[in-house]
């Protein structure tokens, strides 16, 4: 029998001085100690028993993590511990990467967003993560301090499974990076929860579009699928049509169902797998043509 | 299990706690310092009932732990008033009718006093956005939404 509210379980809290330290320790307690900024994934595992890690180690206050910068030719970096209000409200974001904005305020409520991180959200590597689509489409990548000191680790094949990473025993990810996104894109998150706000994605597609002179169609489109597969994904076949054939509503149709055969969903709580399919072709058709539009005019 | 001592600032009090590293805000607010304002309901981050101020911004208390909170500042339902006058939205919410059973009373008043310190004048769809975490079972939520309205009216001259 589950008691309905326990509080957490024994954990000792940990604050280390510097990355170094921290990473330190952590490679020092693999298996039995976890970094964290907000907590909000870290806290409701460890209560429902799922996570039993002996130390907590909280890396917020770090160097480098509440900074967010942005420069036209650089792009943009989002500190780990900088948190989604300010991300969804920074004047940078939404005037440069809008759906980032977008995708980030669908998160849950104003009072977890206070807490809930960017980076947090891609660790978490939930299927369903209201913001790793717009990660993916804009093509980030996350800085991580190891053992050995910084590096980059590309968001492509950094998922492995729901709640695996890339990221090894000692590695905390210091910032999320993007490049400066494709002149003129446009963008759109579509999320079916079970109510219009706060809840998990039953399905989530991020749709990114921009003009291209060099793709057979004049344009090219980025399309990622959340809540259907064991890790969020890009539909490259549908991407690829999207590039080659003079684009319409035909073809916006026929990425779609391209899009909906690369969704290898699942029946849970929140939607049976069926159901799931069909809305990765609707939603991709409804978000494809709402980009489209908005670049023809 | 590490014990930390803490100072931090209570609704314009200043405390000094022990905490052990796994005890939530919520639950050294209520258990160790007796402001039983604040409630436990999910303890998930989803029901909103154990919303504080923490430095200003509007969290869930089970989502944080004590030990964070040192340094730091945090008002509760008990702080909202002042000088025996209830704070604006307090007012707001009773003369609305907008309070049934109570329980999600002090996380709503905290989050609509947040909305309200950072956008003064809210539409009606931010002040449902603002309280999208902040479940009741009770009232139906819209004489909560006017109540939001009327003390943003109230608050209009107080800033003048």
């Amino acid at each position: 029998m589950v008691t309905p509210h326990p509080g957490l379980p024994e954990f000792d809290y940990v604050k280390p001085a510097s990355l170094a330290e921290a990473s330190r320790f952590l490679a020092e307690h693999a298996g039995e100690a976890r970094p964290f900024s907000g907590g909000t994934d870290t806290f409701v595992r460890m209560r429902d028993g799922f996570w039993k890690d002996k130390y907590l180690v909280d890396v917020k206050h770090l160097d480098g993590l509440n900074t967010l910068t942005f420069d036209r030719a650089g792009g943009l970096t989002i500190g780990a511990a900088v948190n989604l209000n300010r991300l969804s409200a920074a004047p940078e974001v939404r005037a440069h990467y809008p759906v980032l904005a977008e995708a980030a305020h669908t998160v849950a409520s104003y009072q977890l967003r206070s807490r809930a991180t960017l980076a947090g959200n891609v660790c978490n590597a939930s299927p369903a993560g209201d913001t790793v689509g717009a990660c993916l489409v804009l093509e980030g990548e996350l800085l991580v301090h190891g053992v050995d000191g910084a590096r980059r680790e590309p968001l492509t094949g950094f998922f492995r499974g729901p709640g695996k990473t890339a990221l090894k025993p000692g590695d905390i990810v210091t910032a999320l990076h993007f490049p400066v996104p494709p002149a003129g894109h446009a963008a759109r998150y579509l999320k079916l929860g079970r109510n219009a706000i706060g809840d998990l994605a039953i399905v989530g597609v991020t749709a990114l579009g921009y003009r291209d002179p060099q793709a057979p169609s004049g344009y090219r489109f980025r399309i990622a699928l959340a809540s259907v597969a064991p890790t969020p994904l890009r539909a490259a076949q549908a991407e690829r049509l999207l590039a080659e054939k003079p684009l319409g509503e035909a073809v916006l149709r026929e990425a779609a169902e391209a899009a909906m055969a690369a969704a290898r969903p699942i029946d849970d709580v929140r939607g049976g797998a069926h159901y799931r399919r069909l809305m990765v072709r609707n939603l991709t058709r409804q978000a494809l043509t709402d980009v489209w539009q908005r670049l023809a005019s | 299990m590490s014990l930390h001592r803490i100072t931090l600032t209570i609704n314009g009090v200043h405390e000094r706690v022990d905490v052990p590293s796994n005890m939530t805000l919520l639950q050294m607010l209520r258990e160790k310092l007796a402001l039983t304002g604040t409630k436990n309901g999910c303890a998930a981050g989803e029901c909103g009932a154990c919303t504080v101020l923490w430095n200003g911004e509007a969290v869930n208390s089970c989502m944080v732990l004590a030990v964070e909170c040192d340094g730091g500042e945090v008002v509760t339902v008990e702080g909202l008033a002042h000088d025996h006058q209830l704070d604006p939205i307090q007012q707001a919410l009773l003369d609305a009718g907008g309070v049934q059973c109570g329980f999600c009373t002090p996380g709503v008043l905290i989050s609509a006093r947040a909305l309200l310190d950072r956008n003064p004048r809210p539409a009606e769809a931010e002040i449902r956005d603002a309280l999208v975490g902040n479940l009741c079972r009770c009232t139906g939520y819209q004489r909560i939404i006017e109540a939001v309205q009327a003390a943003a009216q109230a608050d209009a001259p107080a800033r003048a």
